[in-house]
């Protein structure tokens, strides 16, 4: 069992967990998953680590309440116990001297995106950080960022990033970016890609398909990246922006959409 | 053996074959002449004293037969289950000369049940004093390694990547074919001789092969399998529907998906499905289609009946359930719908030339033969590969262009000292039995190498 050591909850359905983990804590880097299992019936769910803090043995996470599995997973409080907690799995993104960097994380992806930003800044990278909400009240860890980063930017938007992509193609246009790096929903990480795109910026995506053990043993988390059929969690899950073949992915997401409404109305009405 | 009907079994995840009864097992125990130069031990991978259990069962001695088979293989109950016994032990029996030869397989399940219902206590812990190896992988080698590592008196450490132990025991092999609360059982054997098991610790992230050098195993076993699927690389492959023989078993056995939504991992399976591949794979993901509720469900396999790679059993067990076969063909292409669901497929028919490689007749297409099949469900199972992740983290640690560990054969040892490797991994997708039996080797080679290490220290 891993212990959660801490629980916030963060609107409209997100929670943060620190879950006492120390070999993983002790190894976690930027970009890397774990698989979490609530319990004896749970499914594997890949959730991206967003800090890892070896001092106290602890590896932060935060996910959105979308479904049965991750409705389970919230219920638990401090002091409880998850069953599975295994990782860090996937390959980290390489931390390196790139220059000026800009970082865009939608949704509870800024945790990540932050874990990221940090580390890039500790190698003397200049940082910009922008994060993307569909509501003010939706947006977190603002001050985080702008303590972290040397510029950060929060803006509300929809998940086609309207009113982001705005902001992205100044920025772009502004400043000489090195690399672009991105988590969150599909279609924002891809309007973030394109632009990096036409601008020649090369830009670094973070893919999570569906994904079973996590390791390159199922093929579930396939994806088309410049022709050929990549496994998320082994080859990525950090790809090259302009080789993602996007519609696919979007498609795929989709796959167990019907069962998971279905799993998440018996789930609400206490069936299972 | 007594079977479930097959009317009835096919809806359902109980194991299929019922076992002997006592009065069974003694009536086959008897007809096995017990030879001084019993040949069928040198057909067993493992080399149980068969004639000696064998012995032990005519005298309604089961749970010391029981024991006699462990002394060389701690998973009795799986191996009398999931063995190829027909191309092993039993091809060489005597018997089978003019007749049958002894149910030896089936005879080692009635032992190591018997063994196991009767609630026997297992042996103590060994003694400790030797040196500690680290094992990756809990599948039929790593297990094999730990316990006879354990035997030896050395202290065993098994990391595992799941959730739960066993490799392909409990994610591949199908609850009909193999119980998995039979597989925990002898896990629960093996752990009692001492080993150690860490789930949840994927080597070559959370630790690496050199970490484990460095944090004082004298030895590192590497039996991590071949875990990762091959597809066909035909256009069409990614639609949703379309699923690798990996995926769709890991949902249904380990996740048990066939439970959802209790359990919470979902599958998806149609009416129509089509299973790609004639080996062992392929016969249990067709099975575990036609209990999941698939309607019409196929084999479509390049080659001919003469050629499958399956045990002549499985394909038959998938036959009498109602599984089609569609020989000599073989997909181009899978056509979806707007939604990006598998709805057809087109396939081509082959014809069969001159030996291969393999030494089965080369299939190639035949020209204008193509056709459409409606299909709502694909199981691609065409094979695996080792995964990755291991040879990528260890430097040094010499691997082939098809990513298997190259070791020294008697020895298992690989290109790094201290570290050696067997079961799939080294082999490509084989038996059960066959990674044990390089197990075995293993532990006989890493008990050597620690007791080497021990002198020259002193």
């Amino acid at each position: 069992m891993y212990q959660v050591t801490e629980k916030r909850d963060v609107p409209p359905n997100i929670k943060m967990f620190k879950v006492r983990a120390p070999a993983v804590s002790r190894k976690a880097a930027p970009g890397q998953f774990v698989i979490v299992r609530t319990d004896e019936r749970g499914e594997r769910i890949p959730i991206t680590i967003a800090g890892a803090e070896p001092e106290e043995d602890t590896v932060t996470v935060y996910f959105a309440e979308v479904g049965a599995s991750t409705r389970d997973l919230g219920r638990l409080g401090e002091g409880d116990g998850i069953l599975n907690f295994s990782g860090p799995l996937g390959n980290a993104i390489p931390v390196k001297g790139y220059g000026e960097v800009l970082c865009v994380a939608g949704g509870v992806f800024q945790g990540v995106n932050l874990y990221l930003a940090k580390a890039l800044r500790g190698e003397g990278n200049r940082v910009t950080c922008v994060q993307v909400a569909k509501g003010m009240d939706h947006l977190f860890l603002v001050d985080e960022a702008r303590e972290a980063c040397d510029e950060s930017y929060a803006v509300v938007d929809d998940d086609e990033g309207g009113g982001l992509k705005g902001l992205v193609a100044r920025l772009l246009d502004e400043k000489k970016m090195s690399r672009v790096f991105t988590f969150g929903p599909v279609p924002m990480q891809r309007a973030v890609a394109e632009l990096a795109s036409a601008r020649g910026v090369p830009s670094s995506v973070n893919l999570y398909p569906v994904m079973v053990d996590g390791t390159g043993m199922c093929g579930a988390c396939r994806v088309t990246v410049g022709g050929a059929t990549r496994f998320a969690c082994i080859d990525g899950p950090e790809f090259d922006g302009a080789s993602v073949d996007f519609d696919e992915l979007t498609s795929r997401l989709r796959y167990y959409t019907p069962q998971e409404k279905i799993a998440m109305v018996l789930n609400e009405r206490g069936v299972i | 053996m007594p079977k479930q009907a097959p009317e009835e079994r096919k809806s359902n995840f109980d194991e299929v074959a019922l076992g002997y009864s006592e009065e069974q097992a003694l009536a086959e125990a008897s007809r096995c002449l017990g030879c001084k130069n019993p040949r069928c031990v040198k057909g067993c991978p493992v080399g149980v004293d068969i004639p000696g259990f064998i012995g032990l069962v005519k005298e309604r001695r089961y749970v010391e037969a029981a024991r006699r088979i462990k002394e060389t293989n701690s998973l009795p109950a799986v191996c009398g289950r999931v063995c190829p016994q027909e191309s092993q032990c039993q091809m060489s029996c005597v018997l089978g000369v003019k007749g049958q030869p002894v149910a030896i397989g089936r005879l080692e399940r009635y032992a190591a049940d018997y063994e196991r219902s009767s609630g026997a206590q297992g042996p103590a812990r060994t003694t400790r004093g030797g040196g500690r190896v680290a094992v990756v992988g809990s599948g039929p080698s790593g297990l094999t390694v730990a316990a006879e590592l354990q035997k030896k008196g050395h202290q065993a450490d098994v990391y595992e990547s799941l959730h739960a132990a066993g490799g392909v025991l409990m994610y591949g092999i199908p609850e009909f074919r193999l119980p998995k609360d039979i597989v925990q059982a002898e896990i629960e054997y093996v752990k009692g001789l001492g080993v150690n098991l860490h789930l949840d610790s994927t080597v070559g992230r959370l630790l690496t092969v050199g970490e484990l050098l460095r944090a004082g195993y004298d030895a590192v076993f590497i039996g991590s399998g071949a875990g990762l699927p091959h597809f066909l690389r035909v256009p069409g492959e990614n639609l949703k529907g379309v699923y690798s023989a990996n995926e769709f078993l890991i949902r249904t056995n380990l996740m048990k998906a066939y439970r959802f939504p209790e359990y919470r991992t979902p599958i998806t399976v149609g009416r129509s499905v089509a299973v790609i591949g004639g080996g062992n794979v392929a016969m249990d993901s067709a099975r575990c289609a036609l209990r999941l509720g698939g309607e019409k469900v196929y084999i479509v396999y390049r080659r001919g009946k003469g050629e499958l790679p399956a045990r002549l059993e499985e394909a038959e067990n998938a036959e009498e359930e109602g599984v089609e076969f569609m020989y000599q063909t073989n997909p181009v292409r899978f056509i979806g719908d707007d939604r990006g669901y598998v709805t057809r497929m087109e396939c081509v028919r082959m014809e069969l030339g001159e030996p291969d490689a393999s030494g089965r007749r080369s299939p190639s297409p035949i020209k204008g033969s193509e056709f459409l099949l409606d299909v709502d469900t694909v199981i691609v199972a065409i094979g695996q590969s080792p995964n990755p992740i291991i040879q990528q983290t260890t430097d040094g640690l010499e691997a082939t262009r098809w990513g298997t560990i190259v070791v020294d054969e008697e020895t298992m040892a690989t290109s790094i000292s201290g570290v050696y490797a067997g079961g799939d991994v080294v082999s490509g997708a084989a038996t059960v039995i066959s990674a044990m039996g390089a197990g075995k080797a293993a532990a006989a080679s890493i008990h050597n190498y620690i007791e080497k290490r021990g002198q020259s220290a002193t």
